[in-house]
């Protein structure tokens, strides 16, 4: 049997500046969550861009635990829970089981939009597995959205393997004899995933500090159909510790640095977006890392040396890798070349 | 491979097939239509998923069959699945088992009827691939509905009875079907399979009702509602858990009716019990060893049955205590263990005589752990168990206090 076609809405276009946003709201009050929190605002986004012919299925994290409280839920939409490492798993079975009972006749045929997300902790430490395995079965239509606030921060600000290098954790204190105890850089999530999955067509970083830019980019996943990823990052009062009214200009400032470069993967076409276009072409400077990392507490124990070393891993990422922000690796000078294949001339023999 | 073998058996309701047990599993797959199952490879039960691959490359079976990455997520696609209004078969053994619970919790606490086997092996470690019964015993305070198979015919109608129970709105909760790995699993034996029509008419199709998961009934599935509510939703699991009793008696009136088999009881298989004065009680495939031990007792004149447990979750309280009551001994023969319980007893021993406690007729209870790991219950072991348990009869309730491990080298 012939693997069926990934099917688009045709109904979600590209929106184009903030007046053509939605008016409905389909995540409402009800919630929990912090003063300030980015992720509340990109659950928010992420279903005025889908429509209401949505289901969500929503890992434990804060999205779940501060989020959808019983006799209280802000989801106006069918929304579930599912287990911490199960986004890539929950997708799965509910597109699976729509797409069968559509096909059986025991389900009226539509498309329905699959949205699983998951934090951090669960999308880039425990589910990664199965979201894997989600985005190599392209004969099912699935988002899944990881939010990262770069910590475990519903159980009380745990790193994770999205936590900057140094910042502290409750899990990576600062103390009289180790000042940084979090010695591990932050896992290149979206840069992999787009790398190992073939069968799927698009996957992408965003930020609701660039609400209209992600909200296009969770429109464009569910438009192109099959297996579809979009990680954003989300400012965290409490975690990254700073005023609630900064979340907003540190989105602004993790990208603007450097830090988080947003684009999208479409069929395997990289496509960088917003103010990280604007600092790949030139037309704008990258700010200095010092001038995001001074704003929380999460790195007020930081030395000189520490900013420095932080300032050069994210050079790196601007200046060595083979596609800058987004695919790391680099091939020696003598082998420039091959970047530069002739297309035309078939590399393989011919008969 | 089933092998279709001409009986005097066949009936325009069903035709009668040599398979195994794991095979019986994917006939019934096919008759129950089943819409989505995750599949993932660890002996015994594997065969099960690979009997319903096959089935769906030949076109016999329209299902979304998925190969997960592991269990965890094996359990969760289909629960997932099962929460937008498909029928879902999953299934494991021994450590996957283990590596899917945290999968296998929710799904009860969900309330949503999975349907799966569990192919009983040996926890690792060390390693081992036979039979033991601590996989499926793991789950037995979660809410599942666990029944045992003894026969590749049992295996076919428990897993009919298992979505036309679980899916039931009386009851809306997971089964787990315990088949003896290797035993079972891959032994073949003739079975009576139902067809297509005779199959539909015994199980309806599935109706999650108003729990369906869709845009147009936007519900939120289990949000978080802390000590404010717990308590009460447990409560009403525990309803589910009892009423499923009643309901498990009429699927089998109903197959009964249908098919011409299933037994006297929906609970229990008795064995030359009429006259008994000491019986065996255990589950799964452990009656064939019994019952030839049984035949060669009797004819030296001991009077001695078997009690075969069908279902151990719900647990038939009432019919075990009225079956037992009527013998001066009873040996249970548990094919699993749990280590520092009371009376250092398998799970079965002590979950009987808990059963009979407050009962002034009740018979002395033994407890014999056996057969761990798929070792062979043989007939040497069997005389042992019955020269004990004879003993303990005229010992009094006291001498049932102690449980002993049968066939293991000193």
């Amino acid at each position: 049997m012939a693997v069926e076609a990934p099917t688009g809405t045709g109904t979600l276009p590209q929106i184009k500046g903030v007046k053509e946003v939605p008016y409905d709201e389909l995540f409402v009050s009800g919630h929990r969550t912090c003063q300030g929190c980015e992720s509340a605002l990109v659950m928010r986004h992420m279903v005025k861009a889908s429509g209401p012919r949505t289901i969500v299925l929503g890992s434990t994290g804060c999205m779940y635990v501060a989020n959808t409280t019983y006799y209280s839920t802000p989801w106006v939409v069918p929304w579930m829970h599912t287990q911490l490492g199960a986004a890539g798993s929950a997708a799965l079975g509910t597109a699976a089981g729509l797409k069968v009972l559509m096909r059986k006749g025991k389900l009226a045929r539509e498309k329905i939009n699959v949205i699983a997300f998951c934090g951090d902790g669960g999308g880039a430490d425990m589910g990664i597995g199965a979201i894997s395995a989600a985005l190599t079965h392209k004969e099912y239509d699935l988002l899944v959205l990881l939010y990262d606030n770069e910590s475990y921060a519903n159980t009380d600000i745990q790193l994770s393997s999205q936590t900057p290098w140094g910042a502290v954790t409750t899990f990576s204190p600062t103390g009289s004899e180790r000042r940084i105890m979090h010695t591990r850089w932050k896992k290149n999530v979206p840069g992999m995933l787009a790398a190992g999955h073939p069968e799927s067509r698009y996957i992408a970083a965003g930020c609701a500090a660039y609400a209209v830019d992600l909200m296009n980019k969770i429109r464009k996943a569910l438009e192109v159909g099959g297996p579809t990823f979009v990680h954003t990052l989300d400012p965290c009062p409490k975690g990254w510790d700073y005023h609630p009214q900064y979340s907003q200009e540190l989105g602004h400032l993790a990208v603007e640095a450097g830090i988080w470069p947003l684009y999208e993967v479409l069929d395997g076409v990289v496509n960088l977006t917003g103010p990280t276009r604007q600092i790949a072409e030139g037309r704008k400077k990258r700010k200095p890392v010092e001038d995001y990392l001074r704003r929380q507490g999460r790195f007020a124990h930081f030395t000189t040396e520490d900013v420095e070393h932080f300032q050069a891993e994210v050079d790196k990422m601007w200046e060595e890798w083979l596609i800058p922000g987004v695919i790391p690796f680099t091939i020696p000078q003598k082998d420039v070349t091959l970047l530069n294949i002739d297309k035309k001339k078939p590399l393989h023999a011919t008969a | 491979m089933a092998v279709a073998v001409k009986t005097t058996e066949t009936s325009d309701v069903q035709t009668e097939q040599l398979m195994t047990g794991c095979e019986a599993i994917a006939e019934a797959i096919r008759l129950a239509d089943v819409d989505v199952m995750a599949a993932f490879p660890i002996r015994p039960y594997d065969t099960v998923m690979q009997a319903a691959a096959k089935l769906i490359a030949n076109g016999k079976l329209d299902c979304e069959y998925i190969v997960a990455d592991g269990e965890h997520s094996q359990f969760e696609i289909v629960k997932h699945a099962c929460a937008v209004g498909s029928r879902v078969f999953v299934g494991s053994s021994g450590v996957g088992w283990f590596y899917a619970f945290e999968a296998i919790a929710v799904t009860a606490g969900l309330r949503l009827p999975v349907v799966a086997i569990c192919g009983n092996r040996a926890l690792d470690d060390p390693g081992a691939f036979g039979t033991e019964h601590n996989d499926s015993l793991a789950v037995r305070d979660l809410g599942w509905l666990l029944p045992w198979a003894e026969t590749a015919q049992e295996c076919l109608d428990l897993a009919l009875m298992a979505w036309r129970v679980g899916e039931d709105k009386r009851v809306s909760l997971p089964v787990a079907i315990g088949l003896d790995g290797g035993f079972l699993t891959h032994s073949q034996q003739l079975v009576s399979v139902p067809t297509k029509a005779a199959a539909d008419a015994y199980l309806p199709r599935f109706d999650l009702g108003d729990r369906l998961l869709h845009p147009d009934n936007p519900i939120t599935i289990a949000p978080q509602v802390d000590q404010d509510w717990l308590m009460e939703i447990r409560r009403q699991n525990d309803a589910a858990m009892r009423r499923a009793l009643e309901v498990i008696a009429e699927a089998h009136a109903d197959l009964k009716k249908l098919f011409g088999r299933g037994g006297d009881s929906p609970f229990l298989d008795e064995y030359m019990t009429d006259d008994a004065d000491v019986v065996f009680f255990g589950q799964g495939t452990l009656a064939l060893p019994m019952k030839v031990a049984i035949r060669r007792l009797r004819k030296q004149g001991h009077k001695v049955g078997l009690v075969r447990l069908k279902w151990f979750r719900p647990f038939p309280t009432d019919e075990v205590v009225r079956s037992l009551s009527r013998f001066k001994a009873v040996g249970i023969v548990d094919r699993d263990y749990s280590f520092g319980s009371p009376y250092y007893g398998g799970v079965l021993y002590n979950e009987v005589r808990s059963a009979l406690y407050s009962r002034d007729e009740r018979p002395t209870i033994v407890g014999f752990v056996a057969g761990l790991g798929g070792r062979e219950i043989d007939q040497t072991m069997a005389q042992d168990i019955y020269d004990k348990t004879a003993a303990a009869a005229a010992g009094g309730l006291a001498a049932g206090d102690q449980c002993h491990w049968i066939g293991v080298r000193e």
